[in-house]
């Protein structure tokens, strides 16, 4: 049992943004309001000032597990999901075996109702091996449990292998997520194709490069009605051919993550606050590359419109030697889930993001991406009370050594943010709490 | 920080002009020689110097400079000076007769390192060394044959030259504290 | 023996008197973080080397004592040699350590290799590697001195801070001049510090080269950069006009494997530099190249080897730049450095 008084609670999906207490019983969501009746001997928090909402739901994330434990486990990274209010992650299958089996699946649910702090809903592979040749046995890892299909990490560079799986896929009615890459055009490429990467003599990612693949997904979603859901969009252009695709009405979701609504292309130089000695600095190498100012203000305009459905980390946990090293060799990937919400927050308090779309695209959206909408990323009553209390004002300094993830890798070292996840409720336990938090207890 | 004036200019000058003429009387005349002014002051003084003789002599000595800044055994004390200036003798030194000429003889490392320079510049048939002001202190077995003025010292003290054509003045001070230049 | 502080080469106007501006760098990464006055400074410390290896015994004391590593990730005979011979001829110890062959074979990473030269008493390391950025990692982990011998396709500013001394040392000014760089923009290191250092010294750059081997972004590129006086000629007789300084480029030959070119022909119809087109510019232009030279394919040999050419001077200029590099490098304590 648990208790949360004196907060506002907050529940954009489904118009609930009112003061009052939320009471948790045997691990769901008992009853919401105000003056609802609780036994007095209920642990309470006492959430003044504080904002009570839905735990937020990650579309995108590397729990590393099985086969690279040297960046992340199950345990550490849902540990640190813990910390950035995800109360559900969907981990990628490009691990060492790549989940493109039923027990490999079964493995990984085996280990995250073991060592898992948060849920965990596995993804799986498009392809065998994820290889790009052959579909998996699509049935059978739905079956499983995989909530969707990715060989994130790569495109499926065939069109007539993405047409099949698109084909096979609607079957089972789960989404096929792609990482849109043409490799033709990436191959050695380091940080986005600008100025930046002429200044640094570094080869270029083009835009095109991801919008090629999102186009040809976008005609194939047309032609075949499957579910698709496009990873980390990160130009203009593909906002704009999603947005054309979702109003001929192809069934197309799509998401972005923190630090591509953030951080743009310059930040790998380190030079953004005017002058200092030029960088280059790995931890703002990360696939789709950090773009321009010009794109982020087409993301935030898609995220209010709708045409981006959802905010995912893409959680991407390396070791400091796959990153302190040649800039070309560096691995990609940014360690999110501690920075997502402080990132995020500062568009807020810029102006630039209400928070009623900022929620919805972190809980309830990314849940019907999956088509989870009813017991996930909600307040309602009688769903797991995944929850998360945060303070919207609370300024803090992010310090990598403290992180929880093993993954080290962030660009947003030392940096001052302005909100903070205080507490994770997942299914009735509190899984993280600051230590401003107390939990009274009568 | 009061000053004590060692030399005044007609001093300085009287003292140069002895030098000229026992460099002249020394040698036997001035076939040969070469007056090498040593970086910063010790440029004009050999200038001067030339002047001085073709005043008495009616010849034209080769006058040269040198800079020591790439033979100081001193380089890591941060303290150098980061320029380095003109080497310039327009003859080849071989059995020539050097006469280096500085403002202040101390320590003797510089007059160490301008030796070095000039063996590795030809082979000299000596080197000579004439200084406005000998004020002792030496950690180096080096002495001048020709010296304007022995002035004894302490090592806080500093001994200040100016030159007419530098520092728009002739002048030897000496100064207790703190450093001269 | 004549030993004289300004070029003998040209009626060099002195710049004015004994290098002025404090020197603070204890790198030498690119010339973006250079001003005039450094690059000036190194013009008046290289005049004083050039004496050095001009006469009878070209050695002196200066950095005995000091160790100078050559760490080469990337195969080089002219740039590595240039540097030992600037090392040993002012007194320091010279370690090559080349890497191409050593413990990148064992897997050893650059971090590592970095930290065992620190620890081996290093006090510069020349680094050159076939990856842009590496110079900037060495000097972020070792208090040593980083010079900067090329890192992929970003920088070489020791062969910019060459190749303007050298039109220095032959014309006597570089504000004003107008220089075309022809080739390959897209993949030289050359190219980019050249720009930068021109830029400073108030030179125009032209840059002329087919679309596939420049910039994509080039105008932001210049614009961002803060470069003046850098502009695009597609066309090389047009761009060559009333040039004082022609510079074509080293033409890789995987470029047309690469497919940025149809053909060698066809590049070397367009953008080759032949005695029709060099009689297009000044009459007292001079070509640079910075080697090594294809014959016949960005350069004619009628042109590498004719008059104007300045290509062998540059080789000698490139040790007297690097021995001045080495001199002002080691005389900034690392708190002073910027």
């Amino acid at each position: 049992m648990l208790v949360i008084t004196n907060g506002r609670i907050f529940d954009p999906c489904h118009g609930i943004d009112q003061p009052g207490e939320l009471f948790i019983k045997e691990g769901k969501i008992e009853s919401v309001g105000t003056g609802i009746s609780f036994p007095s001997s209920a642990p309470m928090i006492d959430a003044k000032g504080l904002i009570i909402s839905p735990g937020f739901v990650d579309l995108h994330c590397h729990l590393r597990e099985p086969g690279f434990e040297e960046e992340e486990t199950i345990a550490s990274g849902t540990q640190a999901a813990a910390v950035g209010g995800f109360t559900t992650v969907c981990c990628m299958p490009n691990t060492d075996p790549p989940v493109d089996s039923k027990s490999i699946v079964n493995w990984i649910k085996k280990r995250a109702s073991e060592n898992a702090v948060v849920n965990v809903l596995p993804i799986g592979c498009i392809t065998k091996g994820r290889k790009g040749k052959e579909i998996c046995d699509m049935a059978e890892l739905a079956e499983a449990g995989v909530v969707a299909f990715s060989d994130d990490g790569d495109s499926v560079p065939d069109s007539q292998v993405m047409c099949h799986a698109m084909d096979y896929s609607r079957d089972f009615d789960l989404p096929l997520i792609e990482h849109c890459e043409d490799k033709s055009l990436t191959n050695g490429g380091v940080i986005n194709e600008g100025w930046v990467a002429d200044r640094l003599g570094l080869k270029g990612i083009p835009a095109a490069a991801e919008e090629i693949i999102v186009a040809r997904d976008l005609a194939l979603a047309r032609l075949t009605g499957a579910k698709l859901h496009i990873a980390h969009v990160s130009t203009r252009g593909a906002v704009e051919l999603i947005q054309h695709a979702k109003r001929n009405g192809v069934p197309v979701t799509a998401e972005v993550t923190p630090h591509h609504l953030t951080l743009t292309q310059e930040r790998i130089m380190n030079m953004s606050n005017g002058g200092g000695q030029l960088k280059y600095d790995s931890d703002a190498k990360v696939y789709p590359p950090l773009r321009t100012q010009d794109d982020i203000d087409a993301l935030l305009e898609g995220l209010k419109e709708g045409v981006i459905d959802a905010i995912a980390t893409d959680h991407a946990p390396h070791t400091q030697a796959q990153k302190k090293c040649e800039l070309e060799l560096a691995a990609f990937g940014i360690s999110g889930f501690e920075t997502a919400f402080g990132s995020l927050m500062g568009l807020l308090h810029a102006g630039k993001i209400d928070l009623g779309t900022l929620i919805s695209k972190l809980t309830c959206e990314p849940a019907r991406v999956i088509g989870r909408g009813n017991d996930l990323g909600t307040l309602r009553v009688g769903a797991m009370a995944n929850i998360v209390i945060f303070d919207v004002d609370r300024e803090w300094q992010v310090d990598r050594p403290r992180f929880v993830s093993k993954g080290k890798n962030t660009p947003f070292d030392g940096c001052w943010f302005k909100g903070k996840v205080l507490a994770t409720i997942v299914n009735g336990e509190i899984l993280y709490q600051d230590d401003s938090v107390r939990v009274n207890h009568e | 920080m009061a000053d004590k004036i060692l030399l005044s200019a007609e001093e300085m000058s009287r003292a140069l002009a002895r030098i000229a003429h026992e460099i002249v009387e020394k040698n036997k005349g001035t076939e040969g020689i070469i007056l090498v002014g040593m970086h910063t002051r010790g440029v004009p003084l050999a200038k001067r110097l030339a002047l001085m003789v073709k005043g008495f002599e009616n010849v034209s000595v080769t006058v040269g400079t040198l800079d020591i800044g790439l033979y100081r055994d001193d380089i890591s004390s941060g303290e150098l000076k980061l320029a380095i200036r003109e080497t310039r003798i327009p003859i080849d030194i071989t059995g020539k007769k050097i006469i280096l000429v500085d403002d202040v003889l101390y320590t003797g490392r510089s007059i160490r390192a301008a030796m070095d320079a000039l063996v590795d510049l030809g082979r000299p048939e000596f080197i000579q060394l004439a200084v406005l002001v000998d004020r002792g202190h030496r950690e180096l077995p080096i002495r001048a044959d020709y010296v304007g003025k022995n002035i004894p010292t302490s090592r806080t003290e500093d001994i200040r030259v100016d030159i007419v054509e530098i520092d728009g003045k002739d002048e030897v001070s000496i100064i207790k504290s703190g450093k001269a230049r | 023996m004549t030993i004289s502080a300004v070029g003998s080469d040209a009626s060099v106007q002195p710049l004015s008197g004994v290098s002025s501006g404090v020197w603070q760098h204890h790198h030498v990464l690119d010339l973006d973080e250079f001003s005039r006055g450094d690059i000036e400074n190194i013009f008046k410390t290289s005049n004083i080397m050039r004496q050095i290896l001009d006469r009878d015994v070209k050695r002196v004391p200066t950095l005995r004592g000091k160790t100078i590593v050559n760490l080469f990730y990337e195969p080089s005979t002219r740039t590595r040699a240039s540097f030992e011979l600037a090392a040993k001829t002012l007194g320091a110890e010279v370690l090559g350590f080349d890497a191409v062959r050593t413990s990148v074979a064992k897997g050893e990473s650059l971090v590592n290799t970095l930290h065992t030269l620190e620890a081996l008493g290093t006090d510069v390391i020349v680094v050159r590697h076939p990856q842009s950025g590496v110079p900037y990692i060495a000097a972020q982990e070792v208090n040593c001195s980083i010079i900067n011998a090329g890192d992929g396709c970003h920088a070489h500013p020791t062969q910019a801070l060459l190749d303007l001394y050298t039109i220095w040392r032959r014309i006597g000014k570089l504000e004003g001049l107008k220089v075309v760089i022809i080739g390959d923009i897209k993949h030289s290191r050359v190219a980019r510090s050249n720009m930068w250092g021109m830029s400073k010294m108030g030179m125009k750059v032209t840059l002329s080269a087919p679309s596939t081997l420049l910039l994509r972004d080039i105008d932001q590129f210049i614009s961002q950069s803060g470069m003046s006086h850098v502009d695009v000629v597609s066309n090389l007789d047009n761009a060559v006009e009333g040039a004082d300084v022609v510079m074509p480029l080293r033409l890789q030959l995987e470029r047309q494997e690469e497919g940025l070119l149809p053909s060698l022909r066809e590049f070397t119809l367009r953008y080759q530099l032949d005695g029709r087109r060099l009689s297009l510019a000044n009459r007292n232009v001079i070509v640079l190249h910075p080697g090594p030279i294809h014959e016949d394919i960005e350069i004619a040999s009628e042109v590498a080897h004719g008059s104007q050419s300045l290509i062998e001077q540059q080789v000698t200029n490139g040790v007297a730049v690097r021995m001045a590099l080495l001199y002002l490098i080691t005389r900034t304590k690392r708190g002073d450095q910027t």
